[in-house]
């Protein structure tokens, strides 16, 4: 542990103060804005509301049809989670265990996309989802699972990677002694690899549910009305009347909560999962 | 499963793996499929895509937009007309920002990680406070951020003016080369918990006797930051710092949602460019031209980048 003299104490705690007010700041105007009444929020800005009222958080669902998009947003990045890594686990598993060839071509691939710009993939996906309409008459433009799939762009390759690295750390002993007891390899990945693995394949599948509920880029073209999510749909708290701002703070809330209670409670697998990918 | 794959002595060895690519290959087949379906077709059309005067009469039909052979490049290129120097100017900026943001959560996530270095009371929660502006979704954090710039209503010009007395100007923050500034220090405030939580990861895998050694050879805590804590990071930096990078110059959801509908072009970031030239104006063989020039400049920066840091990294060892 570093050295530390008697006088570090106060430039630690000069320190720790004003990082805890760059973080407190905005959440507490956030938290505030959201129970402001109206005219608190049109007017000049005010540290003190003037009145407390839970107003904004009943008016968010009239104002603009916020359940459906809430509906939206639950099913395609739930979807999203479950399918890339789902998908993850066995590729994660043959990159890990097997030597096989184009291995190493499979593992770049994959590890160098997940750096490519999403508007690379947004442009064409727009373009082959609008020609298979036609062709085919089924609709994935506008549609959630046409939006789910565009997800696995950022969120397979993410999966795969960090899952390569949580199998890596599992001693491969653990298989071998399950293929010892007579059971092939999938039977050894399904039964030892999977459940130990388990807070690592959470993670992950937390991480790509929370990417995918923030999405904005990929949300603000491939949705219609009735499959926009919320980060488009928040927009529409502005008005020309104004910007219902304490009903805006007061959304931001509502959808932030529950994800970011989840990602602070698995923070620690995604440390782990990080700092091993980034030292090997 | 009737054949036991491989000897024990051939899996023992580092490196080794169970040979058995038809396996392999069948576990891989699902990955492979939505890889081709997302990435690799994709890319395939958006190369072709750049070749074509793909304009708004051909999105129903785009198979059959005419050829236009190197066109959209050298208009993306061609500094001289009004698209090509917006592209340069807008690469600009993004590099600028993108560097700006990098340097600064960095350096935040260093102190940060240094101050709650030693084990004291309430390290845990304000270890999970600081995480907050990373978990919190990006958009929810800059609609915030939004708010607060606004000009009249918002709590950055009050607490500038009206509490602290600095200025008796009410800025537009969101508009003008203020935008520029609003963006980088937004952009930073997102960022800096990530940087702070894999530094702190890779602080904490610094052996103790490394600063014990130091402090009996008569280092102060300033060197043994620079002998001890800075070198033992390198690694863990050097993937930050690229990472890091990489987001931000690919950053869309901040211009896009602090800004609105009209970005300014003092902070008219790279994505929201190419999107603007795409869909505002429906001509996506030039977007299309655009992303493969991006793809191409950050594949030429990245391998820049591992080819220098690997260089440095072997001469040090």
């Amino acid at each position: 542990m570093l050295f530390e003299p008697r006088w570090f104490r106060w430039v630690r705690w000069v320190g720790l103060t004003f990082f805890a007010g760059l973080v407190l700041l905005p959440l507490y105007v956030m938290a505030t804005s959201a129970a402001k009444p109206l005219r608190d929020v049109q007017s000049d800005f005010r540290w003190i509301p003037s009145g407390l009222t839970l107003r904004p958080f009943a008016d968010i669902w009239r104002t603009i049809p916020l359940g459906r998009y809430f509906v939206n947003s639950v099913i395609v990045a739930s979807t999203a989670a479950l399918l890339s890594v789902v998908v993850a686990v066995f590729a994660a598993y043959a990159i890990s265990r097997f030597r096989f060839p184009g291995r190493g071509l499979f593992s770049v691939t994959v590890l160098s996309t997940q750096m490519f710009p999403g508007i690379l993939f947004l442009l064409p996906l727009f373009l082959i989802y609008v020609n298979i309409d036609q062709l085919t008459g089924i609709t994935l433009y506008g549609s959630r699972f046409g939006l789910v799939i565009t997800y696995l762009t950022f969120s397979l390759p993410f999966s795969i990677w960090m899952l390569v690295g949580y199998f890596n750390s599992i001693p491969r002993e653990l298989d071998e002694a399950a293929l010892v007891d007579g059971a092939g390899p999938v039977g050894a990945l399904l039964r030892v690899v999977v459940p130990v693995a388990l807070p690592g394949i959470v993670a992950v599948a937390i991480y790509a549910f929370v990417t995918a509920w923030s999405e904005v880029l990929f949300a603000s073209i491939m949705t219609t009305e009735q499959s926009r999510t919320l980060p488009v749909g928040l927009q529409l708290y502005s008005t020309q009347a104004g910007v219902y701002w304490n009903q805006v703070m007061a959304a931001s809330l509502v959808v932030s909560v529950p994800v970011a209670a989840g990602f602070l409670m698995l923070q620690r697998f995604l440390v782990q999962g990080l700092t091993a990918g980034a030292v090997k | 499963m009737a054949d036991r794959p491989g000897s024990t002595g051939a899996r023992r060895r580092a490196g080794a793996g169970w040979r058995r690519p038809g396996l392999a290959y069948l576990l891989l087949l699902p990955a492979l499929l939505l890889e081709l379906l997302v990435h690799l077709v994709p890319m395939a059309v958006g190369v072709w895509m750049s070749f074509r005067e793909l304009t708004q009469f051909f999105i129903r039909n785009w198979s059959a937009a005419p050829w236009a052979g190197l066109r959209n490049y050298k208009v993306a290129v061609d500094v001289d007309s009004a698209i090509g120097a917006a592209l340069l100017r807008s690469l600009w900026i993004t590099l600028a920002y993108a560097l700006l943001v990098v340097v600064g959560s960095w350096l935040l996530g260093f102190v940060a990680a240094l101050l709650l270095q030693r084990p004291m009371r309430n390290r845990g929660l304000l270890r999970t406070l600081f995480l907050v502006p990373y978990a919190l979704p990006a958009y929810a954090a800059v609609i915030a951020w939004n708010f607060m710039l606004q000009r009249d209503t918002g709590m950055i010009n009050h607490l500038l003016v009206d509490n602290l007395h600095l200025t008796d100007d009410r800025a537009f923050w969101l508009l003008g080369d203020r935008s520029f500034v609003a963006i980088v220090l937004v952009s930073i405030w997102r960022h800096w918990p990530f940087a702070f939580l894999i530094i702190m990861a890779g602080m904490q895998n610094i052996p103790t006797d490394l600063y014990e050694a130091a402090a009996i050879d008569g280092a102060g805590p300033g060197q043994q930051i620079r002998r001890v804590t800075l070198p033992m990071l390198r690694p863990v930096s050097l993937v930050l710092i690229l990472v890091l990078f990489l987001w931000t110059f690919n950053d869309f959801t901040t211009p896009f949602v602090l800004f609105g509908a009209a970005t300014p072009e003092q902070a008219d970031l790279i994505s929201v460019h190419i999107y603007q030239s795409s869909f505002v104006t429906w001509n996506f063989g030039l977007g299309s031209a655009m992303s493969v020039l991006l793809l191409l400049f950050l594949l030429l920066l990245t391998a820049g980048y591992l080819l220098l840091t690997s260089r440095r990294r072997r001469r040090a060892v």
